[in-house]
């Protein structure tokens, strides 16, 4: 920028608004999620015509009509396939996946998987309410064991699968957690997850008012939030409670305990430190469920390495200098040829 | 091969044309000998067609008939069309391979066997109860029985390799026989094999002198009668500058040039099958001409990135064969709904199903033109030799992006495998047809629609004030929002089918290649048969018969005369490689008696396959 440039506005949330009337169900997380986003992202100083959000198909995967930026609602579990033809195309791009429980982890898992594990350079958002809404209530696979729904009208007898844990073994480099009704901290975690280059896996527990109300009440219901919730930082002790007097030590065999912290329990020092570059501490920390532990939320793991598109660039790049720029007619020439005369 | 027609001045029988087959087991090197004996040919001057035939396995077990690889070449004194209907020679490196190829060879022709392969256990494997060279199997044909093996290991004994890598110099020590007996320069070979083992330089030494030894053996033994040395005139060929191709070459080259006519860069997503993989390895060497290339997790993920790449300003592309193709049906019906422009090649392959990977078919058409859910109309060519892929190529990626549509090219395994001379063109002389991104925001919808083709506009993201959003959902005529009205539904797709049929107003009017544009008999073909059906109309043209051969390169939309013209032939006769598709397409389009001409044995035509359904349908 040079002195001469006008100053350039500050966005808002309202700029991040698109024109389309909001169809999701009364009640629905996704409000929050989309609220919560639309606001973060003035703070993050995005770019609004370089911002683009593409999704599969769901309930969750409606999110880019509402956003007033580029935007692709592609087909069922396919997002994380077209990101990566859009980011290797166009580099600069802020690319932003939305995906669901179904989307990402059922038809979509083959594609999560490998653009986590090739690194893209996307924010993943996958909305967690454990249940098809789109469909109309059928169980998904994040879907609990016993999920009565119209396709399990005796109960699921498929086990779950725990997304973080996942996107944590698929190789990502960021793997976080988050609710949806809880705007301020969902908006720090998704500014952290914007801030990594890479692939950000970001699960976000959301409830389906219609066909799981309640799924996550265990977990992110005010009245247990703090007994409930790990609320993980960097450098910082795993301490939760609602005076923070419990914590977590891992005992011999690696396995995880809540102890109480500090008056008739123990020192501070016997709690975890949380040092998000620890893969195998992220594993323990994905693995934890209610009621027995409480469930970790924030930045679980952060440990960047160069982006999937950044190395691709430089291959084309050390191509170009070393061979010039294509010349049709030398390469339609090269190799074996004769002249008739 | 034909019969000399007069001795030349350094005694050698002038032929008209030859076609070679060479077959031997998977690790034999007889491609590898195919594309030598291919080079040089072209060298000397002579017009030529080729056919690789090869298993799937890479590396069937030794010796036994499946595990047989073959390659063939045609080549004359005059143009040359196809591969040859049966070889002149074979050569035959074991029993399995003589097995699987001597009900090809006429009576007369000539068959140069290697004795040294010809062992009890390779019989046996081969499925030969007695000897096949001293029971009169081979009575019918001249044969040049020699221990090929022996030769070449004495041949290359003083570079120490060793039995096996010694005995791995054979194919060489054959192609040298066989550059003597058709009088062909050993001079690319030896500097390519130079180049090859560079890093080696012993083991290019010793495929040298095999290839030296090969040729001496021809120049000093004395031969058995009926077996001689020949020579093969230049063919009559338009000056300039030619090399072989292949049709997989020339799709990947062409895509590049595309990228550059069309002022894009490239991003080629792809899944590897066969017989597509060799497009991706093409374009991954091409860098440097602002080609992307990426391998994806699947044949889905592959046609989603380049759509995705498309969406951000590039010429998204993708190759695949049938299998994929019907993995990718989804996804073409988003890029149609979303009008985006990619370019898919696909390089079609025996099925259903997995069916024969290595072997040819053109069953893919119906699916090309019609395979995906919903009223979804893309646009499907159909280049009909190796070297008409590169321009195929271009024009797909000029159609998709002028159009803003999918567009398929539909080769198949015999052009993507299969080479012959191409006068090169010169790249500056093709018509450019740069992209103009939208960028003005006045009255902007994502679907606002260029009045003559019915495109809509491209925009890239990144560009200020046209933000917006696309999907798969169907949108409003007026405003490109999500639609569920009726009316606008019909409209839509009705649309959609205008612009796809609209294509074929600014394309070229169907040409009849040979013969009237009216009588008895239309032979009407598209894609690889074209030599075929071409040399069988030709002949039977000069035997009276009232025919003409009709190629159709544009096979949706079709051109917009090929109703009027075809109405004009009593008979319309459609030889494919499958069980009767285009000859469907064009009762269901313009009521026509067309009949089939079906081979689905997973090779192409013959041209008296063809010539023979000519004459059936003619009583002639």
């Amino acid at each position: 920028m040079t002195p001469l440039d006008p100053p350039t506005p500050k966005l808002t949330k309202k700029d991040f608004v698109s024109d389309q009337e909001v169809r999701w169900c009364p009640g629905c997380g996704d409000y929050a999620i989309l609220a919560a986003v639309q606001r973060a992202l003035p703070d993050m100083d995005v770019v609004r015509e370089k911002t683009v959000f593409v999704s599969g198909i769901g309930c969750s995967s409606r999110f880019p009509y509402y956003m007033n930026t580029y935007g692709f609602h592609t087909i069922h579990g396919r997002a994380p396939a077209l990101a990566t033809g859009l980011k290797l195309a166009n580099p600069e791009l802020d690319v932003w996946v939305i995906t669901g429980d179904g989307d990402g982890l059922s038809i979509g898992g083959n594609h999560l998987m490998h653009l986590l594990r090739r690194n893209v350079d996307v924010q993943l958002m996958l909305f967690n309410n454990r249940i098809y809404g789109l469909t109309k209530g059928q169980y998904s696979p994040t879907s609990i064991l016993g999920q009565r729904s119209p396709s399990t009208p005796m109960g699921s007898v498929d086990a779950p699968i725990n997304p973080t844990l996942f996107a944590l073994g698929a190789g990502a480099r960021f793997v976080a957690r988050a609710i949806d009704t809880s705007v301020k901290t969902l908006g720090d975690v998704l500014t952290e997850a914007r801030a990594h280059r890479g692939a950000s896996f970001v699960e976000i527990l959301q409830n389906c008012p219609v066909f799981n109300d309640g799924t996550w009440n265990a977990v992110a219901a005010k009245e247990v939030a703090s007994d409930t919730q790990l609320w993980v930082e960097h450098g910082k002790p795993l301490r939760f409670g609602a005076n923070l007097e419990k914590g977590l030590r891992i005992v011999e065999g690696g396995r995880v305990e809540v102890v109480t912290v500090g008056e008739g329990g123990v020192p501070e020092s016997e709690v975890v430190v949380h040092d998000e570059t620890d893969r195998t501490l992220a594993f323990l920390l994905a693995q934890l469920s209610v009621p027995e532990m409480p469930m970790a939320f924030g930045v679980l793991y952060r440990d960047p390495r160069p982006a999937y598109g950044t190395a691709i660039v430089a291959q084309n790049e050390q191509a170009l200098a070393k061979q010039g720029p294509g010349d049709v007619n030398a390469l339609l020439r090269s190799g074996h040829t004769w002249m008739v005369e | 091969m034909d019969t000399p027609v007069s001795p030349s001045a350094d005694g050698r029988e002038i032929l008209d044309s030859v076609v070679i087959r060479f077959a031997g087991d998977s690790g034999d090197g007889m491609q590898l000998a195919g594309d030598q004996f291919t080079q040089t040919t072209a060298v000397a001057g002579n017009d030529l067609a080729t056919f690789p035939d090869f298993p799937a396995e890479i590396r069937a077990p030794a010796g036994t008939t499946f595990g047989v690889s073959g390659f063939q070449i045609h080549f004359a004194s005059h143009d040359v069309l196809t591969p040859g209907d049966a070889p002149d020679v074979l050569v035959a490196m074991n029993p399995a391979a003589l097995k699987v190829n001597l009900h090809d060879v006429p009576k007369g022709g000539l068959i140069i066997v290697n004795t040294g392969a010809f062992t009890k256990g390779n019989l046996k494997k081969a499925g030969y109860e007695k000897d096949p060279l001293l029971d009169g199997t081979v009575a019918p044909f001249r044969v040049l029985k020699l221990d090929i093996s022996k030769l070449t290991a004495d041949a290359v004994a003083s570079f120490g390799l060793g039995s096996k890598a010694s005995l791995r110099t054979k194919n060489l020590w054959t192609l040298g026989l066989l550059y003597w007996m058709f009088d062909r320069d050993r001079i690319p070979t030896v500097a390519w094999l130079e180049g090859k083992f560079a890093k080696h330089p012993d083991v290019a030494k010793a495929n040298i002198a095999a290839l030296n030894a090969g040729h001496a053996y021809g120049e000093t033994a004395e031969m058995p009668q009926g077996v001689g040395s020949y020579k093969v005139p230049k063919a009559v060929l338009s000056p300039g500058h030619y090399r072989n191709i292949t049709g997989n070459e020339a799709l990947a080259w062409g895509l590049a040039a595309g990228g550059r006519l069309a002022g894009l860069p490239v991003m080629f997503g792809s899944y590897p099958i066969t017989p597509a993989s060799s497009v991706l390895h093409n374009l991954a060497k091409l860098k440097h001409f602002g080609v992307t290339t990426f391998q994806a997790e699947d044949e889905i993920a592959a046609i989603c990135s380049a759509i995705g790449a498309a969406f951000g300003g590039a010429l998204g592309a993708t190759a695949t064969s049938g299998p994929g193709m019907a993995l990718k049906g989804e996804a073409l019906g988003l890029a149609i709904m979303t009008e985006l422009p990619i370019v898919v090649f696909d390089i079609q392959r025996a099925g259903p199903s997995t069916g024969m990977p290595t072997k040819t078919e053109q069953s893919d058409l119906f699916q090309a033109i019609w395979g995906r859910n919903g009223d979804a109309p893309l646009c499907v060519l159909a280049p009909a030799s190796p070297s008409e892929c590169f321009h195929y190529a271009i024009e797909a990626c000029r159609i998709a992006t002028q159009y803003m549509t999918p567009v398929i090219v539909l080769s198949d395994g015999f052009i993507a495998n299969g080479a012959e001379p191409w006068k090169i063109p010169d790249f500056n002389e093709i018509e450019r047809f740069e992209v103009k991104f939208q960028q003005d925001t006045e009255g902007f919808h994502p679907y606002v629609r260029n009045p003559e083709t019915l495109a809509r506009v491209w925009v890239k993201p990144g560009t200020p004030g046209l933000e917006h959003r696309i999907g798969g959902l169907e949108k409003d005529f007026g405003s490109g929002n999500i639609s569920y009205d009726p009316k606008n539904h019909h409209q839509m797709t009705k649309m959609r089918e205008a612009k796809i049929l609209g294509i074929a107003n600014r394309q070229p009017e169907q040409p009849v290649e040979l013969g009237t544009d009216h009588g008895k008999l239309a032979v009407v073909g598209w894609g690889s048969t074209y030599g075929s059906i071409h040399s069988a109309v030709r002949q039977a043209r000069a035997e009276g018969l009232d025919v003409s051969h009709i190629h159709l390169r544009q096979m949706w939309p079709m051109a917009r005369n090929l109703g009027t013209l075809l109405r004009r032939y009593e008979k319309i006769l459609v030889p494919e490689l499958n069980n009767g598709q285009l000859y469907r397409v064009l009762r269901a389009e313009y009521l026509v008696p067309a009949e089939p001409l079906d081979k689905i044995e997973g090779q192409p035509f013959k041209v008296a396959e063809v010539l023979e359904g000519i004459r059936q349908h003619l009583n002639a």
